[in-house]
């Protein structure tokens, strides 16, 4: 099922790869004191550093390091313990210092992979090919000002993780699963909150086509996209738009691109046309980052179980299935959630109910999760009600859609409303004679063999007992007293 | 009290401490020295009243008991140094008009240890040269001349005016910086001493940057001592500069021991360069020989890359620079020449705000760094920048300071070697393998030219051992016993 | 090596720095001249040798992750060229 573009000359494959910027989560700046929160007033968040002023110096956040070693473990990549922080020379009115400090010959993280859940429970590894720390550039606001631009600094240092996968995407469906499972391990690390609209996670997408077992064609770089569905978008439109230039007998040139989201398309960026060099080297106001073996390994056990292993378990101690398992464990904070209410509970029922009503209602409340009224171990009331066959599942929910309302728990509203599951034998057995007694002329229609009447049956002793007699018993004793 | 000018700081703080006189009079006759030679255009800005208040609160602070290391200490500034409030240029037209909202850290450890601002000195624009000429503000003067002749001479550069105010008498000393012998040169050009610490002792934050790995303050004074006291007042760690190294301040006077026997001083025989004056050799064995009566042993030594030191060094200074002065593009601070395109606006306010030689030093940076070439000439200095270092701490393990030249001529006419990158680059021929390899140097006048103008020679020594540099210095100023004076002088000869 | 008009050009161009036509000429020259004299290097055999990052012997020091800086928009915006409502201003940008 692999995906592939119909052309005038036969099919085409798309071979894309991702290069993500994630802000890491952190107080300060890369290189500076200044704070990172989003949303202030235009430059009130830059320090002398953020703004080059003369004579300024970096110098590194530890935090950032730290985070960017988590990142590291958790793409499950290699750890370089020494890095170099290198200049990337080139000027742009958001870009102070006329460089950015990243890092280049030697990243901080080396290869690693990321594990795609795809539709249906399959999994398919995507190779990273590095990860290294850099600076954030300024913002330019074009629309203020009818012959200016104005700029604000105050993204500008704030700390950056380029994550580089290897061009192993081969439709927008994988990179959509690629960005998301790679947002999900992020954010369970909490290297970095994956809000795209604020503009935490951005991809560079690189997009080439070619005939299925050919060579690698030339590829384009869209910057800049800043959700999972226009990245999307971009990889397609970039796609035929290849395609046909191929078909048209033109060649593709490697060129940086921009995505336009009215529209959907991507057009050459005019600014960057020109011949790149950045002219990287060492930064000589850094020193080589060099980091102590003690101190990853103090990081390692800060590790939390992440998605994948948290799937892995899933199936193997609740018996979930893959792909209900690949749903819980996406986000960590709904994964913890499921887990809390399946502790000592059925779990498979659990996850129906969380994945189901729970997660329904909050969609339609549109609430987050610790803004619920219902809690976990409130769920987890519930279900285990059901299951100790209290309540029917069907008045379970009605039970739940009162707990949504009132926050209270489950046990007290099916007592308030008495909808407690009646499994007493001799009470449905009354029922039950008292309705076989009422009605003989189904009873002779049953037994001459019209089986279907049965229904009829369970209908008028669920009516007679209220709704609340447990339904398997009601069937097992009409089928016992009408035999006799 | 009109020699006031004349004493060394050593003597002044005893002036001043014992009440034979006060920062505000010390500070007003230097006021009076600046202008009087301001001819020598050693300063781009001068700043009395601010000179004047801080005497004032200098001597209430001594009144009171609290007085700093440099205490009422009129100083030059070179204006290298972000000085809060005062117009920061770097001798440049781009930077012309700018004020820091900062003061650089060692400007501040100076002002915190009691010195006082005479102004901001001329230097080689953005420090890009070795004799002053490349100034937006104009040629400093060196106060010496030749004899019989008025000939305008170089100060040496980059720290041009900081030399001649110093050796003119108009302050008592100044502060430098050195990149490839900025201090060093321009220190033996002016007949004062002039010290280069060892990279990472004195902080960078707040010096306008030239080539990062390489540029370091140091003081200018006229006398070993005096050096010694105020590179105690300017050096320490500082955690914004990640190149600082955390170790403690000497009180580097009490290295001033006067006995230098039995130490081991290395002459590298690389530094023995055809077509140096017969007066430069002679000088150095002079020196030679001071230091050996003063019961030092001398050892020929061996730095075998020497000879690629210069050309190591106009790779990666180059290539620091075009990258540091990105940042002078016209939309933060500065100077600004509008165009029709961003692109337009750096263009023209670049090409407007620099001079020729930061723009020949930028090209030149831009070119080596650039794809292609980047390992072919960068990684190649690097590489034997690492050769140039490793000479060193072999030749360390068998001596314990190196003598040398300082330059290899001395003060030249203003116009000469003008027209010639090359030769102009050759003054740094002494001074640049111990930059590149981060030691520490110290320049002491050792006597006169032929021609009547000062000579130096040159002390190398261990990475943060400028003790024994002090020591062994301050040896050979003594022995030296230089006393002559320049004909450009506060007060007149 | 060596370095024509044409290149001079480009590297001005990168580092965005106006060089008119005649003074393209007298600069291939001047840079020609540098470029001769550096690449004396090349005499010198270097491999295995490491290129020097730093001269001092440390590695990289590391900030505690605190906000202590920034926070005077005055500060920063004081010597600027061109500003407006706390932003910098430069010609517009077409991307
Ligand atoms: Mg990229
Ligand atoms: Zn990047």
């Amino acid at each position: 099922m692999s995906y592939r573009i119909k052309g005038n000359t036969g099919e085409w494959e798309v071979v894309i790869g991702l290069e993500v910027h994630a802000q890491v989560i952190s107080n300060s700046k890369l290189f500076s004191g200044a704070a990172t929160a989003f949303g202030a007033e235009p430059n009130h968040q830059v320090s002398l550093v953020d703004a080059a002023m003369p004579g300024m110096l970096p110098v590194l956040n530890k935090e950032v390091v730290a985070q960017g070693v988590r990142t590291g473990l958790g793409l499950r990549a290699k750890i370089n313990m020494k890095s170099v922080f290198e200049r990337k020379n080139y000027f742009y009115a958001d870009l102070p210092q006329g460089y950015q400090i990243s890092q280049f010959l030697e990243p901080i993280v080396g290869e690693g992979i990321i594990t795609l859940d795809l539709d249906g429970g399959e999994t398919r590894d995507v190779g990273i090919e590095r990860m290294h720390l850099e600076q954030d550039a300024g913002k330019s606001i074009h629309d203020q000002h009818p012959t200016q631009s104005y700029i604000d600094l105050n993204r500008s240092g704030v700390a950056l993780m380029e994550i580089v996968s290897r061009p192993d995407l081969r439709s927008p469906e994988e990179a959509g699963a690629y960005l998301r499972k790679l947002r999900s391990i992020l954010r369970y690390l909490g290297t970095c909150d994956g809000n795209m609209d604020e503009g935490s996670m951005r991809a560079d997408v690189n997009v080439s086509v070619r005939k299925p077992g050919e060579e690698l064609g030339t590829r384009t770089e869209t910057k800049n996209v800043n959700s999972i569905r226009f990245v999307q978008q971009s990889i397609e439109f970039e796609a035929k738009r290849q395609i046909k230039l191929i078909e048209d007998g033109e060649k593709i040139v490697q060129e940086t691109r921009l995505f336009d989201p009215s529209t959907g398309t991507t057009r050459s960026m005019r600014s960057k046309e020109e011949a790149h060099d950045y002219r990287y080297f060492p930064d000589p106001d850094l020193l080589p980052l060099v980091l102590d073996p003690a101190w990853v390994e103090e990081i390692k056990k800060t590790i939390p179980e992440l998605p994948d292993e948290k799937k892995a378990r899933f199936i193997k101690d609740f018996g979930l299935s893959a792909y209900d398992a690949g749903i819980l464990v996406a986000d960590r904070d709904r994964a913890a959630f499921y887990e809390a209410v399946a502790e000592g509970r059925d779990a498979k029922l659990a996850a129906n109910w969380v994945m189901g009503d729970y997660f329904g209602a909050l969609n339609k409340s549109g609430l987050s999760l610790d803004a619920s009224p219902v809690t976990a171990q409130q769920l987890g009331g519930l279900i285990g009600l059901i299951s100790d066959d209290t309540i029917s599942g069907r008045t379970a929910k009605e039970v739940f859609e009162a707990m949504w309302e009132s926050g209270k728990d489950a046990d007290v509203i099916v007592e308030e409303k008495g909808l407690k599951q009646i499994s007493d034998t001799s009470a449905i057995e009354a029922a039950i004679d008292e309705i076989i007694a009422n009605n003989p002329g189904q009873v002779e229609g049953y037994k001459g063999g019209n089986e279907r009447l049965i229904g009829w049956f369970v209908g008028q002793t669920m009516k007679a007992t209220g709704g609340k007699a447990n339904p398997g018993m009601v069937n097992a004793l009409l089928k016992k007293k009408l035999a006799e | 009290m009109s020699n006031l000018t004349h004493l060394t700081i050593a003597d002044a703080l005893a002036g001043m401490e014992k009440g034979d006189f006060t920062a505000r009079e010390l500070t007003e006759a230097h006021v009076k020295a600046v202008e009087e030679t301001r001819g020598l255009n050693a300063y781009i800005v001068e700043t009395p009243e601010i000179a004047l208040k801080q005497a004032d609160a200098s001597d209430k602070r001594r009144a009171s008991g609290e007085a700093g290391v440099m205490e009422g200490i009129p100083i030059a500034m070179k204006d290298l140094f972000c000085t809060e409030g005062t117009q920061t240029t770097a001798a440049s037209h781009i930077l012309e008009g700018f004020v820091p909202t900062y003061e650089s850290t060692v400007s501040g450890n100076l002002w915190n240890a009691g010195a006082v601002m005479l102004g901001k000195s001329n230097l080689d624009q953005f420090a890009m040269g070795s004799a002053n000429i490349t100034s937006h503000f104009g040629n400093v003067i060196n106060p010496w001349q030749r004899e019989g002749s008025s000939a305008e001479l170089t100060p040496g550069g980059s720290s041009g005016g900081s030399a001649a105010t110093v050796a003119a008498r108009a302050a008592m000393a100044a502060t430098g910086t050195d990149t490839g012998g900025s201090i060093r040169q321009p220190a033996a050009f002016s007949g004062i001493v002039g010290l280069k610490p060892t990279y990472g002792r004195c902080s960078r934050w707040g010096v306008i940057a030239f080539a990062s790995s390489l540029d370091q303050a140091g003081p200018m004074t006229r006398s070993v001592r005096d050096a010694a006291i105020m590179l105690e007042a300017m050096a320490g760690y500082d955690a914004k500069d990640s190149t600082s190294v955390n170790l403690p301040v000497p009180r580097y006077q009490d290295a001033l021991t006067g006995d230098i026997r039995g130490l081991k001083v290395g002459i590298p025989r690389e530094y023995r360069i055809d077509g140096t004056p017969v007066e430069i050799e002679k000088a150095w064995e002079q020196g030679i020989e001071w230091l050996r009566a003063a019961g030092a042993e001398p050892v020929e030594i061996s730095l075998p890359h020497t000879k690629y030191a210069l050309p190591t060094y106009y790779i990666i200074a180059p290539a620091e620079c075009s990258s540091n002065l990105a940042r002078y593009d016209g939309v933060r601070y500065g100077q600004r020449v509008e165009g029709r395109s961003l692109d337009d606006m750096y263009e023209n306010t670049r090409a407007a705000g620099f001079g020729d030689e930061v723009k020949r030093r930028i090209l030149i940076g831009t070119y080596v760094l650039s794809a292609g070439y980047y390992d072919a000439y960068y990684n190649k200095a690097r590489q034997v920048r690492t050769l140039i270092a490793n000479d060193f701490k072999k030749a360390y393990e068998s001596v314990d300071v190196i003598l040398t030249p300082t330059a290899p001529s001395p003060a030249f006419g203003i116009g000469e070697k003008m027209d010639d990158p090359i030769a102009m680059y050759l003054n740094d021929v002494f001074t640049v393998p111990a930059s590149l390899a981060g030691l520490p140097g110290i320049s002491i006048p050792s006597g006169l030219s032929s021609e009547g103008t000062p000579l130096g020679l040159q002390l190398l020594g261990r990475a943060f051992d400028e003790e024994t540099l002090l020591r062994v210095a301050g040896v050979m100023e003594q022995a030296a016993g230089f006393s002559a004076l320049p004909q450009l002088i506060a007060g007149g000869k | 090596m060596s370095v024509d008009k044409k290149t001079v050009a480009k590297i001005a161009k990168l580092a965005r720095i106006r060089v008119d036509e005649a003074q393209q000429e007298a600069l291939s020259g001047e840079l020609n001249q540098i470029l001769g004299w550096v690449e004396q290097l090349s005499e010198l055999d270097t491999s295995g040798v490491e290129p020097m990052t730093s001269v001092v012997e440390m590695t990289q020091p590391l900030r505690e992750d605190v906000v202590n800086d920034g926070g005077y928009v005055d500060r920063v915006t004081k010597n600027a060229p061109e500003s407006a409502h706390g932003f910098y201003a430069v010609p517009k940008v077409v991307e």
